[in-house]
């Protein structure tokens, strides 16, 4: 009995499992801080790199559009511009059609396994790299919306939106193209958040006599509202970063124009274009553009997980 | 007098069925251009495909009809995706067992998970101008500029979030019964973990890690100025210091070429691309419905 005793007490770990344990936990402690070394070694690395061009332009830097690598003279205003025009419009149609179809696929107008193959075919969509659209833009949309540009320029030519001649690659087609691509993203989201509201609401809604639509409009889509809005900002801020298939069908040319039917250009799709060949003090503006553009894509994915903390189950 | 009935002409009827055919209407339009896309891929991108096609290096564009095949890129890709991976797996995973097992709820693994999610939603471009600025410009990798060896770290970064966040959910759902029993046996910390609770949500980590391999191989803009493109067959080990070809780049660069026979080659490359990452998408996600549907019964 004695004897047992002790040999319960000198039951200690060894020392080695004690070490390898603590070296396990201290191991994954320095990989998961990974993360933040990454995120701020991005944001001085380019913060750094654009210095150069940050104290020679300063902020004039964001409202000229002047880019010429002779004269030595960079703003990268088209390429902002259009970043923000092609983000924005393109959101402006992706969400009815994203709110619209993950309403469709949230109510029961169909049965359920065709909304599930619906629900699981847009999700497959967003799998589809982005430089496969911009191949699929080059050769099948362009022409196939040609005759509706030179349309949309003859009797809307007076919006100054559409005042140019439309030829070939333009503005407009990467919106439709960015649309496409943010398709799925809403979709998804907006289905989540819809599927999260309690079927207790949409119950109640019904037993006072609202109609479907009284319900959707006044109940179900206020309830969900802040998992649509982060998703929307998510797509927003995957628009403004969207290279490959804006560059192959945006049309890259610097020169100002307020109109959509003209090339233009975008932060990412010029860092795209001219980075490879870049040198001098191009090298140093191009990584400013890079840093407006990280610094635009961080605010908006930053204020949408804020938006998510605040304001999810409210209900 | 029949007002139980339903009436078609009551402007509330009326209204209903108005939004509900303008939501049937979203969703066509959301659907059918996605349609239209995916056959299109995979019938103009199918008839191109040849034996050939997976043997041959590509020919610079030029007037030459035959554009060859895409053997260098199919090869680069799968070397890039993996130096990626073997990065970001072991980071990731690492990662997200701190996150999930040590420090639950605390600040750090609060500030740590803001963090992956800020980087989930950096550009992939930028990923692709940081490993420029550190890497390539710098000839800090044994005096090579661009090389497949920079193109998988800078496609690392954009996997990095996706493995933590699966590992980090995988292994919250492992019910804490199973810790408490493996460490009230007397099994330490490191052992309860790599034994009981990583096996246990090792199909949920290892779809999230797949899907997210599926992702980086089509990642184009990370690329082009990282490993740029190359048109010749990949030798050896060495080869990993020099310009590398991949799928996404040489579609990117085809698509852009003003030759037909450069644009067919951009189509088949494509096919096998986007066959892949649907297949590899489409597989895991049935694996994981079937172990779903296992697990509740």
């Amino acid at each position: 009995m004695e004897e047992k005793l002790t040999l319960f007490k000198n039951r200690k770990r060894f020392g080695i499992e004690k070490n390898i344990d603590i070296i396990f936990k201290n191991t994954a402690l320095v990989l998961s801080s990974f993360v933040a070394i990454i995120l701020l070694g991005i944001i001085l690395v380019v913060f750094f790199q654009s210095f150069e061009s940050f104290s020679r332009y300063g902020f004039k830097f964001l409202v000229t559009s002047e880019w010429n690598p002779v004269k030595d003279e960079y703003g990268a205003f088209t390429a902002i511009y259009g970043t923000l025009v092609t983000s924005f419009l393109s959101l402006l149609i992706t969400i009815p059609l994203g709110v619209g179809t993950a309403i469709f696929i949230t109510e029961d107008f169909v049965p359920k396994v065709f909304r599930e193959i619906i629900g699981s075919f847009v999700e497959l969509l967003a799998a589809i790299p982005s430089v496969v659209l911009g191949l699929w833009a080059i050769f099948v949309m362009e022409p196939f919306f040609r005759a509706f540009f030179v349309f949309l320029h003859n009797f809307f030519g007076w919006i100054p939106l559409f005042s140019t001649e439309p030829t070939g690659r333009n503005s407009l087609l990467a919106i439709l193209i960015l649309v496409v691509m943010l398709l799925p993203i809403v979709t998804s989201i907006a289905r989540d958040s819809l599927n999260q509201v309690p079927k207790k609401l949409r119950n109640a809604a019904y037993g006072i006599g609202a109609s479907r639509w009284k319900t959707i409009f006044s109940v179900i889509l206020p309830a969900a509202l802040s998992g649509i809005m982060s998703g929307v900002l998510l797509a927003l801020g995957r628009a403004m970063g969207e290279t490959m298939a804006v560059t192959m069908i945006i049309g890259n040319s610097n020169a100002f124009s307020w109109s959509l039917l003209s090339p233009g250009y975008t932060i990412s799709s010029m860092l795209a274009n001219q980075f490879g060949e870049a040198d001098g003090s191009q090298v140093s503006s191009l990584f400013y553009a890079a840093f407006v553009l990280m610094i635009l894509s961080l605010v908006v994915n930053i204020f949408a997980q804020w938006l998510v903390k605040k304001f999810s189950l409210k209900y | 007098m029949n007002s139980l009935y339903y009436q078609k002409r009551l402007s509330r009827n009326i209204g209903d069925k108005f939004f509900t055919s303008l939501s049937v209407i979203c969703a066509l339009i959301a659907i059918l251009p996605l349609i239209f896309l995916v056959t299109y891929i995979l019938i103009k991108g199918g008839s191109q495909v040849t034996p050939e096609l997976f043997t041959l290096e590509p020919n610079p564009p030029g007037d030459d009809l035959d554009a060859g095949g895409i053997n260098p890129a199919l090869i680069g890709t799968l070397i890039i995706t993996t130096i990626a991976s073997i990065i970001a797996i072991p980071v990731g995973v690492g990662g997200g067992i701190y996150l999930a097992e040590y420090s639950k709820g605390a600040a750090f693994s609060r500030f740590i998970r803001f963090g992956v999610n800020v980087l989930a939603g950096v550009p992939s471009i930028i990923a692709g101008v940081f490993i420029y600025a550190l890497i390539v410009s710098t000839k800090i990798l044994f005096g090579s500029m661009y090389s497949g060896l920079a193109g998988g770290m800078a496609l690392s970064i954009l996997m990095l979030p996706t493995v933590i966040k699966t590992t980090d959910e995988g292994l919250k759902m492992v019910p804490n019964e199973l810790r408490y029993a493996s460490l009230g046996v007397g099994a330490s910390m490191y052992t309860t973990i790599l034994k009981v609770t990583l096996p246990s949500a090792f199909r949920s980590i290892a779809t999230g890690v797949v899907l997210g391999i599926a992702r980086a191989a089509g990642e184009t803009a990370p690329l082009i100025f990282t490993a740029l493109f190359s048109y010749y067959y990949i030798t050896g080990f060495g080869d990993l210091f020099y310009e590398m070809g991949s799928l996404a780049v040489l579609i990117y660069n085809f698509a852009l070429e003003p030759y037909d026979a450069q644009n067919k080659l951009a189509w088949a490359a494509s096919f096998i691309l986007v066959l892949s990452i649907l297949s590899v998408n489409i597989f895991s996600r049935i694996l994981a419905a079937f172990t779903e549907k296992t697990k509740r019964v």
